[in-house]
């Protein structure tokens, strides 16, 4: 059984938050995320590895995500990323 | 090999001079005589105004592949740079290497005369916005030359860099070469930069907007150092000159930083009738300059002298009696333009005073206390304020490592992290300050003392300052934010960031 998934995001372009869109894909496609971030030498696997996870965690096999980061610590990613989940499947 | 500060460093850079590696703070010494510009001799009679840029050009015997420098005492208002290049370019002159005292964040219009050719090499102490990006990332045909304020003097004064012409933004000038920078529409305070072209430079030539027939006073860079003389219309804008008034910053963050700092200054042994500092322009060292005041009104100590970039809040401290004597080599706000025009003890003065480590004593040698801002520092306590996270150019040595080799006691202030990235990290990304010469970091999670300075750390404990290592820090900084993974840089030297002794620190390689 898979969830139906609408377009959402949560999150803003403030200092230290980051915006999390996702778009629906094709079963069998999987989690691709596209991330902009003044940091994504430093952090960007890390960033990626949080919505990875999150997105994982909460049963989400096959998603575009696109990430707008402004420097969000790892709480921060994933609070963004479950709500913008919530306000996916509701 | 490895330098001093633990840098690899190759034997030989190509476009680059004959250098040694970075040594120590205090162990490359001179070996030459002064340099000095070419003698000439003005007869009476003669006329030193010249009419166009074109003329100015012209007269002052401008060719290929020579090098011309400018002052940046303007900082954002300067319409002077931009201006004679692109006259420079428009007579077909090219090859030059420019060597201002630091570029400014107007000269991205400089761009396209790099791309053209007009410029192929650049010296400077500082490098921003898309310029600072255009340099670190598009080759030119030597690496750019980093260098302190006081290095720059070294460099000059020993012949090492050589200045053919220099053209000289002037707030006021009288028809025979006198210059002040106290009067006039653009005023800009202290001359300090300028001066040391002028006296330096093999022709000078002057441009103001405030042409008098003078001979005025006061006078700052004397008439016999000038060639010629040019009216324009408008050298600058007021506003991007001098700032206004400048506010003390209400950042919760800058302020605990700025009060750990004047707390360091208070407990550190050497805050003492008739000491001396110097305090940076950032938001937080100017902020402990109010923090300070406090501490000295409460003590009843009052500073002899203090010295560097002059801000408003000092300009305050010496009317009131706090600080003896300001010297002052570049004025930021209007309130301190003000002040050095109007109170005898606001002393101009120029930058070999200020900060050249090869001359017979600097004013920073004479400092107890600097307190000075970072891009980010590291466990060796080494500081960048050279290049961005991602390995950009866009900050500036200033006098960052002559005040820090200067003082008894170097203060650095920097928040623990910016956005997610640790300020306190493993290795710096581009070292424009040794660790060696760094005493004391304030983060806004706490403080670490040099383990150098056994003396310091003594001083400190009891002073209620939350005191960590610098391994603390760092372990803090990373736990918050996450281990940061390097930036990857390629094998292309775009920049060599110099010490203040003209050897060299480190090399700045084009991010990949």
């Amino acid at each position: 059984m898979s969830v139906q998934i609408k377009p959402s995001q949560a999150g803003t372009l403030e200092s230290s938050d980051i915006l999390i869109m996702l778009a629906p894909a094709e079963p069998g496609t999987g989690i691709s995320i596209e991330l902009v971030s003044p940091t994504i030498h430093q952090f960007g696997d890390q960033i990626k590895k949080v919505i990875t996870d999150t997105l994982q965690a909460n049963g989400i096999k096959d998603i575009l995500v696109h990430a707008n980061d402004k420097g969000a610590w790892d709480y921060a990613v994933e609070a963004r990323v479950k709500t913008a989940i919530l306000r996916a499947i509701s | 090999m490895k330098n001093a500060a633990g840098r690899e460093i190759p034997g030989s850079i190509p476009g680059y001079k004959e250098f040694t590696p970075y040594a120590g703070p205090f162990v490359t010494h001179p070996t030459v005589r002064k340099a000095g510009p070419v003698l000439k001799a003005v007869y009476p009679g003669a006329d030193k105004v010249v009419k166009t840029l074109d003329e100015a050009i012209e007269a002052s015997g401008l060719k290929d592949g020579m090098t011309i420098s400018f002052h940046h005492a303007f900082r954002n208002g300067d319409y002077v740079i931009n201006q004679v290049v692109a006259a420079i370019a428009r007579k077909g002159i090219k090859g030059l290497t420019i060597a201002p005292s630091s570029f400014l964040d107007t000269n991205d219009e400089l761009i396209p005369y790099f791309e053209q050719g007009v410029l192929v090499a650049a010296q400077t102490s500082g490098l921003r916005n898309k310029l600072g990006q255009f340099l670190t990332t598009n080759k030119l045909t030597k690496p750019v030359v980093i260098r302190s304020h006081g290095g720059r003097v070294r460099a000059i004064e020993s012949g090492e860099l050589k200045i053919d012409v220099a053209f000289l933004a002037a707030p006021t000038c009288d028809i025979y070469g006198n210059i002040n920078g106290v009067d006039g529409p653009a005023a800009c305070g202290s001359m300090g930069y300028a001066m040391v072209d002028a006296r330096l430079a093999d022709t000078v030539v002057a441009i103001t907007d405030n042409l008098v027939e003078g001979p005025i006073c006061p006078v700052s860079i004397p008439q016999h150092q000038v060639d010629y003389v040019l009216k324009v219309d408008c050298v600058g804008d007021p506003k991007g000159i001098s700032t206004g008034a400048l506010r003390i910053t209400s950042n919760p963050r800058d302020l605990v930083i700025a009060k750990y700092a004047a707390k360091v200054i208070e407990h550190a042994g050497y805050f003492k009738e008739g000491f001396g500092m110097q305090l940076g322009a950032g938001a937080a060292s100017v902020a402990a300059g109010k923090y300070l005041r406090d501490t000295m009104l409460r003590e009843k100590i009052a500073a002899s002298f203090a010295i560097g970039g002059i801000v408003g809040p000092f300009c305050d401290l010496l009317d009131e009696g706090l600080i003896g004597t300001l010297f002052d080599v570049q004025s930021f706000d209007s309130r301190t333009i003000e002040s050095i025009k109007n109170n005898p003890r606001h002393q101009e003065y120029d930058c070999t005073f200020y900060a050249n480590p090869w001359n017979k004593g600097p004013m920073v040698n004479r400092l107890d206390y600097v307190v000075l801002g970072a891009t980010e520092v590291d466990v060796n306590f080494n500081v960048n304020v050279m290049t961005d996270s991602n390995g950009i150019m866009m900050g500036a040595l200033g006098g960052h490592p002559d005040a820090s080799a200067g003082a008894k006691c170097t203060i650095i202030c920097a928040p623990l992290m910016r956005g997610r990235l640790p300020m306190v990290t493993d290795a710096v990304q581009t070292i424009s300050t040794p660790g060696e010469t760094i005493d004391v970091i304030v983060t806004d999670r706490g403080v670490a003392v040099n383990p150098l300075r056994q003396d310091l750390m003594e001083n400190l404990k009891g002073s209620g300052l939350p005191l960590f290592s610098i391994e603390e820090l760092k372990k803090m900084a990373y736990e918050l934010g996450g281990t940061p993974k390097p930036v990857p840089v390629s094998d292309e030297i775009m920049g060599v960031v110099e010490y203040r002794d003209g050897s060299v620190l480190d090399l700045i390689r084009r991010p990949m």
